[in-house]
């Protein structure tokens, strides 16, 4: 179809006035990074004055970054491989079998979505306390609580697209495997986790994303040594002068890994909702 | 679980296999228990991490929950309906904050939702057609999304600093449309502070699903039309909104949920407490609960959000069809 001019001119002025929008904060986190203290502390300039790398180097020793960053990848990291890979395990069950109850299933899950996390904030909190105290197992304040947090909230969401992603793998396939003598977990991880890739990558991304993004579990269920990131950034806004430039660096430190990872494999992403979410 | 554990599993439970009937016999267990075995670690840990607690928020509800009864919160006295009718009491201190805060929570997620709603959509249909640059600026619109949330909401808390903030400058210093540097994180203008972060953070996710849409239409449609004399306004209202429905219809109702129950970006931007003209309900309980320490009032009020949601969730899918569908998934 051939695009009238004023197509092509709204289109041109919306998407660059969109693009202003989006790369403002990405503008001023990188600027503001790199400018002197005294930059960042008075009027506001969107040329700096000089150019510093000193806030990459002050942001490892004004709060303990480096291991927050630890601890962010060990959970986020943890959470995303078993969310995975139980999401891989519940959506075959949901799309290869017919079985009682299968319906309350799917119900039940997807409805947690809806859940505020404010709701069960506490009680969870509880519990884990609770099974600290009768099982010795540390899940309040270590890693391993917030691991298990975090990898059910991305979990329902996973099962949905994946859900849908494995019914766009021909049927005949596996059960092909099945008679030349796979068992239906062989099936399952010899032909239709190959060929459903791009949904368990952009689930994948997406857990990652969740786990690495989220704030009000971290700073209720951490103590000194597994803070993460989410928390540990507050540190450099809470005390008197708030060094903006350190600020920002960090923040730009901390947003590198999951944007270059996410922008690497966002072609997953789009195959991935266009299989499953979409459809 | 391994996978080379399993095969015989599968063996045995094959239509066809045939062999001693003990065998067949516990096979056919097997291939009956196989997707509830597979099911099960999902289920235990949803059961664990969302809906025994919430079992456990709403008995909570009913207690007199205070900071005295947090070690050992079964033994903290019932309350019967108190925290719920000190809740609705909106003539009273605690009711009436409680519905101004739910207002607000209602105004700023329809603007939100709507917003990103226009903004994802319209990006998506001007870049439905391929052109030079399109793989670069869909990245580019991506970022908002993929940024952690704390990171980019200080950014934003930083724009919008009243002394040293990039916002004032460039409407004070620079367009002079202002008599002096507004506040933004206090005050009334909180309100407008909040939709922009929330709407700069979720239109990418608006966008990425309906490209995801439109690839689904078939060309073939627009080509059609064209022949028919459509014009390129006409195709979007007749072809490409209509296509879009069922996506639109789990769109909006997934950013509804999450703008209406997002804690993460006011959490960020204004700290503890919310100034009141953007005082979103699940900061709102957090403050009840943890900030006085009222945890009883607080869960009747968690409780309350939810039933709310609930039943905006059960009217909307009632009337969209394909919330039917999705439910039988």
């Amino acid at each position: 179809m051939a695009a009238p001019r004023s197509f092509l001119w709204s289109r041109r002025i919306f998407l660059t006035l969109l693009t202003g929008f989006v790369l403002l904060p990405v503008y001023v986190m990188l600027s503001s990074s790199l400018k002197p203290l005294q930059d960042v502390s008075g009027e506001f300039r969107w040329v700096p004055s000089g150019l510093t790398i000193r806030p990459y180097i002050d942001i490892w020793s004004t709060v303990p970054l480096a291991k927050y960053f630890v601890n962010s990848l060990i959970v986020a990291g943890a959470a995303t491989v078993c969310s995975v890979v139980i999401a891989i395990f519940a959506a075959y069950g949901v799309s290869r079998y017919r079985f009682r109850g299968k319906r309350l299933f799917t119900v039940t899950v997807l409805s947690t979505q809806m859940f505020p996390g404010i709701l069960f904030l506490l009680p969870l909190f509880l519990i884990y306390v609770n099974i600290g105290n009768a099982t010795g197992l540390a899940l309040f304040g270590s890693r391993i609580g917030l691991i298990l947090t975090y990898l059910t909230f991305s979990l329902p969401f996973s099962i949905w697209m994946l859900i849908g992603y494995f019914e766009s793998v021909p049927r005949d396939l596996d059960e092909a495997a099945m008679v030349d003598g796979c068992g239906p977990l062989g099936a399952l991880f010899r032909v239709v986790v190959p060929a459903a890739v791009p949904g368990i990558v952009a689930v994948a991304v997406y857990a990652f994303m969740t786990a690495w993004g989220e704030v009000l579990f971290a700073s209720v269920m951490t103590n000194d040594t597994t803070r993460t990131l989410a928390v540990g950034l507050q540190g450099y806004a809470t005390q008197n002068d708030v060094y903006w430039n350190q600020v920002m660096a960090a923040s730009l430190v901390v947003s590198v890994p999951v944007v270059a990872g996410f922008l690497l494999l966002q072609r997953y992403l789009v195959a991935g909702l266009t299989a499953g979410a979409v459809k | 679980m391994t996978v080379t554990a399993q095969p015989a599993v599968g063996e045995e439970a094959l239509p066809g296999a045939t062999g001693p009937t003990p065998r067949r016999r516990t096979g056919r267990v097997r291939r009956i228990a196989l997707p509830y075995l597979l099911l099960l670690p999902a289920l235990l840990l949803e059961l664990l991490v969302h809906l025994v607690p919430m079992v456990i928020g709403i008995v909570m509800s009913f207690k007199e929950l205070t900071q005295f009864y947090i070690r050992d919160w079964g033994a903290a006295p019932w309350a019967g309906f108190d925290n719920y009718s000190l809740s609705v009491d909106f003539d009273a201190p605690v009711g009436e904050a409680l519905l101004h805060s739910f207002f607000v929570t209602c105004a700023f997620t329809v603007l939100s939702v709507g917003l990103c709603w226009l903004l994802g959509t319209t990006a998506a249909v001007y870049m439905q057609e391929t052109f030079r640059g399109r793989g670069f600026l869909r990245a580019i619109f991506l970022i908002p999304y993929a940024l952690p949330v704390y990171a980019a909401v200080i950014t934003w808390a930083f724009m919008f600093q009243r002394d040293n903030g990039l916002v004032n400058h460039v409407l004070h210093d620079q367009l002079g449309l202002t008599d002096s540097p507004s506040f933004w994180l206090i005050g009334d203008n909180s309100f407008v502070a909040l939709l922009v972060v929330s709407v700069w953070k979720g239109w990418p996710f608006a966008f990425l699903i309906v490209m995801a849409g439109l690839q689904n239409i078939p060309k073939e449609l627009y080509e059609a039309a064209a022949i028919d004399g459509a014009g390129m306004v006409q195709q979007i209202r007749r072809i490409t909104l209509p296509s879009l429905r069922p996506v639109n219809q789990v769109l909006v109702l997934v950013l509804f949920l999450w703008t209406f129950n997002d804690f993460n970006t006011p959490y960020v931007l204004f700290g503890k407490a919310a100034p009141e003209a953007a005082d979103l309900i699940s900061i709102h309980i957090y403050q009840s609960s943890f900030v006085t320490w009222n945890f009883g009032t607080g869960s009747a009020m968690s409780v309350l959000l939810l039933l709310f949601l609930l039943v905006v969730t059960g009217v909307y899918l009632a009337l969209t069809s394909r919330g039917r569908r999705a439910a039988d998934v």
